[in-house]
């Protein structure tokens, strides 16, 4: 057993053991600390693959930004567990239900899956042997798929102009500050010093 | 008797030779040289903690520490076995792994982005392509302990410390994360030996990143501080607002992890700053040689620029701050890496923004 199988399995185990816990445990930001065990892990498991590039991006975008802006939001929660628990009890039958339809529609699905005659092929084109995947990867994205590169880009933007202008409401009656004022506030103007005596007043 | 020596050395030899050339001696190679890094780290953390209180105590017309040991060169020393032999404290109600995992992840992940940082041409533990993003990548984890230190400690300073900390770091990572982009398209790949080298130019000191990416460096420094906690912007432990932030509860070995992982990553950015703008281990004047010496050298001036920021600013109003990251660096920067790449596509001044062109 080489030293990438021994790696690959331990990588794949603390992904599913992070995967398993983030559904089990009972403290929130518990869940979302598996998470980023979960995260890190399949990062090690691109890097087996040999894709670097991806590796990175999933730690820097996934674990170095999204989680914390999770972890941001389940530390401030001020979750009443017992309650939780209770009502758990409750819609447990409703969840059962979901689970059992969804594992049905899998065993649907895959007991008559049957890949596409061009399905082997497309997958085995972008592997440039003389290039890092980085540099292919950029390739792809910026020269061969420019235009559905762009047009996601400006769906995530879309979507988040959409949410600032949702939310976003300007009251008119509280009193802002004007940083750039504050900023280039002259001294001279707006205190003077005097030298006072001692012993006596202004 | 002789003869028996050179035999025996023969043998030795031909063990040792065998044994690198194995699976086991290459695993012992690459243990001996992560301990060889850590030994160095933590003891320029050593040096660097002394020259720090002792630069802030020359502004401030001070002696500093000079009591222990001769110019008080063991005061970091005592200091450390001080804090080792004090009580572990732990709050009532914190919780505990989590809190005892927090200074365990600040200190490793300080540590492990220097598994990349070549001190020379070469002298580093691994070589890798996306070594820029590996250290951005850690760089960004490095929230992590403070964060989960500020939640576990169940106390109300800590939290608003690390809350601070949390929306500080994510902010000013984006700026360098841009700044960054911007020297990777200068040189058109993210190793760090092919940055070093592409700024490998014959003009000597003027060949350096920092000319073409004048702007980005300030911008670049500004944002390291900010990343690192470090005063002016060391808002998630203003002892003035939060007493000492996500640090409040903390004390002994875990305090001390906490330290050092934030000394060392200051060391870090130092590092980063001499190798991405500084030409790293090249030397200013063309006929003197290269070698560590540069990289050491400019690393402790970018550490010394460090401590006298720390001795000489106030500290930033949170909004300030973060008004500061998002609409002065951000928009700055996003404008950059563009102009950046305009000129590196159309090659405008030759190849002084597109190195790769003419091969460094």
């Amino acid at each position: 057993m080489g030293a990438e199988v021994v790696a690959f399995y331990l990588f794949a185990l603390s992904t599913i053991t992070g995967g398993l816990f983030t559904v089990l445990s009972r403290n929130p930001v518990h869940s979302v600390l598996w998470l980023i065990l979960s995260f890190l892990s399949s990062a090690g498991l691109f890097i087996l693959l040999g894709a670097e590039f991806v590796a990175m991006l999933l730690i820097i975008v996934y674990v170095g930004a999204v989680a914390v802006l999770f972890l941001f939001v389940v530390m401030m929660l001020d979750v009443d567990f017992a309650s939780l628990k209770a009502e758990m009890a409750q819609y447990l039958p409703l969840g059962l239900l979901i689970v059992v339809v969804l594992l049905m529609e899998l065993a649907m699905g895959l007991a008559v899956w049957v890949p596409a005659d061009g399905a082997e092929a497309v997958r085995a084109a972008p592997t440039p042997t003389d290039l890092h995947n980085t540099a292919a990867l950029g390739l792809l994205l910026y020269d061969q798929y420019f235009l559905l590169f762009q047009l996601a880009g400006l769906i995530l933007l879309v979507a988040m102009i959409g949410a600032i202008v949702l939310t976003i409401r300007h009251r008119k009656d509280i009193k802002r500050q004007d940083i750039l004022a504050q900023i280039y506030r002259d001294p001279d103007k707006s205190m003077s010093l005097k030298n006072v005596k001692p012993g006596q007043g202004l | 008797m002789t003869e028996i020596f050179s035999q025996l050395f023969t043998i030795i030899g031909s063990v040792l030779s065998n044994l690198i050339s194995s699976n086991f001696g290459f695993a012992l190679i690459l243990i001996g040289q992560g301990l060889l890094m850590a030994v160095f780290l933590l003891l320029s953390a050593y040096f660097l903690i002394y020259a720090d209180r002792k630069i802030w105590a020359a502004v401030q017309l001070r002696r500093g520490p000079n009591v222990v040991g001769a110019f008080g060169l063991l005061q970091s020393g005592a200091d450390m076995l001080k804090l080792v032999f004090k009580e572990i404290v732990v709050p009532a109600g914190s919780d505990k792994f989590v809190f005892f995992l927090a200074p365990v992840v600040s200190f490793v992940m300080a540590i492990l982005a220097w598994a990349v940082i070549p001190l020379n041409d070469g002298w580093q533990l691994s070589n890798i392509n996306v070594a820029i993003l590996y250290v951005f990548a850690i760089s960004s984890l490095e929230v992590y302990g403070v964060i989960m230190g500020g939640w576990a400690s169940n106390s109300k300073y800590p939290f608003l410390g690390s809350l601070r900390s949390a929306a500080q770091m994510i902010s000013y990572e984006v700026s360098i994360g841009l700044v960054i982009i911007g020297v990777i398209i200068s040189t058109g790949s993210m190793n760090f030996g092919a940055i070093v080298e592409a700024q490998d130019t014959n003009y000597g000191i003027f060949g350096w990143y920092w000319l073409p990416h004048f702007p980005m460096l300030f911008l670049f420094f500004i944002s390291a501080l900010a990343e690192t906690n470090r005063p002016p912007f060391d808002l998630p432990e203003a002892e003035s607002e939060l007493v000492a932030g996500f640090q409040v509860e903390y004390s002994s070995t875990p305090f001390l992890l906490f330290m050092a992982g934030e000394l060392i990553a200051v060391f870090l950015m130092c590092a980063l700053t001499s190798l991405l703008f500084f030409g790293g281990w090249l030397s200013p004047i063309p006929a003197l040689p290269d070698g560590i010496f540069w990289m050491l050298l400019k690393m402790g001036f970018f550490f010394f620029v460090f401590a006298m920021i720390k001795a000489i600013t106030p500290r930033y109003r949170y909004d300030q701050l973060m008004r500061l990251g998002w609409k002065v660096f951000l928009p700055f920067s996003l404008i950059w890496v563009v102009f950046v790449a305009f000129l590196a596509k159309f090659e405008v001044f030759g190849g002084f923004y597109a190195r790769y062109l003419i091969g460094g």
